[in-house]
């Protein structure tokens, strides 16, 4: 690196880290989100209120309540007095669903008939509700199969054992702590690197840049540089976190990690200086690192699974370096996933910084003519 | 109010909209952005799982390990590769180009015998399902699905043996408001409550901070103009263009993603408004703590963007939550919108759930408009 890179990337740090409340504005956001958005983000389902309508006086609804409330995920169960109080109770949010008991129901139990029991579920929440449909079932079922035995009766067949790889309790943190390392280094890399040549532009000081003898690459490099290394501390202090404070499992290799949030950075810095080199003003280059960030939040798969969105989407997200990062990090983190995996998953990413880099620096170089 | 007051209150807000006019990132913001995000999320955001790619291992060749195999590969949920040995496919779990391993091995048939005869509700069933446990909310429809599947395979092979298969209690679902269980149809009237975030905080913080930033906030406060007139008279405009926003997502949303709308105009326009001024208090609030649009930028998405996203049910659920953070679910304004939207969309006018949402929000934006006004005669004294 010539002497000329090197004054600008100082300077360029000492743009971003000179002022406390840039700094604050930097740093800070990150973790407290980490440690905020870990928890929120989150499609598990507890705690749900539930409402009961019993018409029934006999022994076998009685029992099968006594399930519902005995189990984990129910945290309220109440109930009701009237089919008329049913609309209100999943209407207002009192109740997630609502469970109803006819008055033939403990008859048809002790006679052997088959009986019914319906649930009404709130269609608002569609995930919470296909869930709790399915915590419902489990438990009619082995209520089912506990009558049958208790009679000598072949009952329905024995439950599927659930097994599950990487994570086998299914903890919601393993899953949102490693997407939201890769979401909030993408936003301190934009955010560093969107401002940078629209502030300029905004202050005039870019012309004065221009008539240096900086060439057009080392503007380039000189903006690339106080970005990745400010990106790359930020991403490793944001893992640590997850590592040391989540207790999130690292069963990879710290190399593949490293490389990887390299590449990462890289593709995001990009991306970021191409933002900002089409911008005059600072409020256009926030706005766009904004119109920017919305999709690759939305096509990364983090919040939703690619295999839901239509093609042309899914093609599309293929340009996005956030999703291939996505893939990565929970291989590596979770899967243990091997060295020549993670290339095969993270090459995208060398294309899309070559590009955007690339068109970066050509609009530089348009300035000067 | 007396005349001065409102010809003063009328030329800021004639300013203010000039400027919105003017100004290309307030259309982006005001226009193209909400229809980019509602055709965004309404292609883009799918929680139903459907087709989910599943590794089918079929170790065992008996004529009932082929036809539990067929099974799976009947129904839609799954869109089953096939393979003869489990090893086959754990390079492809590590990928995560299935979602998960059905294993039938060799025993199956034999295992399955020895259920018949034995108690079945103690035997172990003779095959495995493993899931992609890296992806929890997938992989919990993954059991269910393969329990759907393996329990209705066993009820036609119970009848064709000719034995009884009494499922002595049924469970019998039913969803109201949203029958067919769409997730499209709760999370797009959400992502309305995203876009007027973006209108009433974002942009409003932005354009503010600028003000200040180059001075010409100092130069307005030096006019007669007293700053609840200057603060009404620049929150109109942004009202209008919310409002505007607004119309151009409902419209979208019912027109090419046809999610039901089953409230009334009147109430959607009424808390609508009120949590655009909340929004707009919090963008008023930022620009005049930030001092200048880069750190304004930051606070509004951080405390006004991430949070509508993250904490107010549009997609992730507060009872999920663990409890300090479900209590931070309440001082945001989008929490209470979205409540609104999901039950103006699809349940109708349930007042005894929009009014206390109504009251959230009205208190949070008195909160807000109440310390901006605080700060404002601060920053000038």
């Amino acid at each position: 690196m010539n002497g000329r890179v090197r004054a600008l990337v100082r300077k360029e740090l000492l743009a971003v880290l000179r002022d406390k409340q840039s700094r604050i504005a930097l740093f800070m956001p990150p973790i407290l989100m980490l440690g905020i958005f870990a928890f929120a983000a989150t499609l598990e389902v507890k705690n749900v209120d539930l409402a009961v309508l019993n018409q029934d006086v006999g022994q076998a609804s009685a029992e099968l309540i006594q399930r519902f409330s005995g189990a984990p995920y129910f945290k309220n169960v109440f109930f009701l007095h009237g089919v008329p109080g049913i609309a209100p109770a999943l209407e207002t949010e009192r109740a997630m669903a609502v469970l109803v008991f006819d008055q033939a129901f403990s008859r048809d139990v002790a006679a052997g008939r088959p009986a019914t029991v319906q649930l009404l579920l709130d269609g608002r929440r569609s995930n919470t509700a296909q869930i709790v449909q399915g915590y419902a079932s489990r438990i009619v079922e082995t209520f089912n199969a506990d009558m049958a035995r208790r009679r000598g009766l072949a009952g329905p067949p024995a439950r599927l054992v659930a097994r599950n790889w990487y994570n086998p309790n299914l903890e919601y943190l393993w899953y949102t702590v490693p997407n939201l390392i890769g979401l909030l280094s993408m936003s301190v890399g934009l955010l560093v690197t969107s401002l940078s040549v629209a502030r300029e532009r905004e202050l005039g000081t870019y012309d004065q840049l221009l008539v240096t003898p900086l060439s057009p690459r080392e503007i380039l490099a000189g903006k690339t540089l106080p970005a990745m290394i400010l990106g790359l501390v930020e991403g490793s202090l944001i893992t640590v976190v997850a590592i040391v404070f989540f207790r999130i499992p690292f069963a990879g290799s710290a190399a593949a990690l490293g490389l990887g949030l390299f590449l990462f950075m890289l593709s995001v810095v990009g991306f970021g200086l191409f933002i900002s080199s089409l911008c005059n003003t600072q409020q256009q280059a926030i706005l766009g690192t904004f119109t920017f960030m919305i999709p690759a939040t939305l096509l990364s798969g983090f919040a939703t699974p690619i295999e839901t969105m239509p093609a042309f989407l899914q093609f599309l997200s293929l340009a996005n370096p956030l999703r291939h990062f996505l893939v990565a990090i929970r291989g590596i983190l979770l899967k243990a996933m091997p060295f020549p995996m993670v290339l095969e998953t993270i090459w995208p990413l060398v294309p899309i910084a070559a590009v955007t880099l690339a068109l970066a620096g050509w609009f530089f170089r348009r300035g000067i003519r | 109010m007396s005349l001065p007051a409102a010809r003063r209150m009328a030329a800021i807000t004639i300013k203010e909209s000039l400027q919105i006019l003017r100004d290309p990132s307030s259309i982006l913001i005001g226009f193209i952005l909400p229809v980019f995000l509602t055709l965004l999320s309404g292609y883009a955001t799918n929680l139903d799982l459907a087709d989910l790619s599943i590794g089918l291992a079929l170790e065992d060749g008996s004529p009932e390990a082929r036809s539990l195999a067929a099974a799976f590969t009947a129904t839609p949920y799954f869109s089953v590769r096939l393979g003869r040995d489990r090893r086959e496919f754990a390079e492809d779990m590590t990928r995560g180009r299935i979602r998960g391993l059905v294993v039938i091995p060799q025993t199956f048939g034999r295992d399955l015998a020895r259920m018949d005869t034995a108690d079945a509700t103690s035997a172990q069933v003779p095959f495995q399902v493993i899931a992609d446990g890296s992806e929890p909310n997938t992989a919990t429809f993954l059991q269910n699905y393969a329990q759907g599947v393996w329990l209705s395979w066993m009820e036609i092979r119970a009848g064709q043996n000719g034995q009884p298969f009494v499922q002595l209690v049924e469970i019998l679902p039913r969803t109201w408001f949203n029958q067919e269980l769409l997730s499209l149809n709760s999370l797009l009237p959400g992502g309305m409550a995203i876009n007027l975030t973006l209108i009433g905080a974002l942009l409003t913080a932005l354009v503010v901070a600028r003000e200040w930033e180059r001075g010409t906030m100092e130069a307005l406060l030096a006019t007669p103009i007293s700053p609840l007139e200057l603060l009404t008279g620049k929150l109109i405009p942004y009202f209008v263009l919310g409002l505007a926003a607004l119309c151009i997502c409902l419209l979208l949303t019912l027109a090419v993603f046809h999610v039901p709308y089953r409230g009334s105009a009147f109430a959607l326009v009424a808390v609508s408004s009120v949590f655009l001024i909340s929004a707009l208090a919090l963008g008023l609030f930022i620009s005049t703590a930030a001092k200048n649009q880069f750190v304004a930028s930051q606070i509004a998405i951080l405390s006004a963007f991430l949070p509508a996203y993250f904490l107010s049910g549009y997609v992730f659920e507060p009872s999920g939550m663990p409890l300090p953070v479900r209590l931070l679910t309440h001082v945001i304004a989008a929490k209470y919108y979205v409540s609104c939207l999901k039950t103006l969309f699809l349940a109708g006018d349930a007042w005894p759930l929009l009014w206390p949402n109504i009251g959230g929000m009205a208190a949070i934006a008195a909160v807000l408009l109440g310390l901006t006004l605080a700060k404002t005669r601060r920053r000038i004294a």
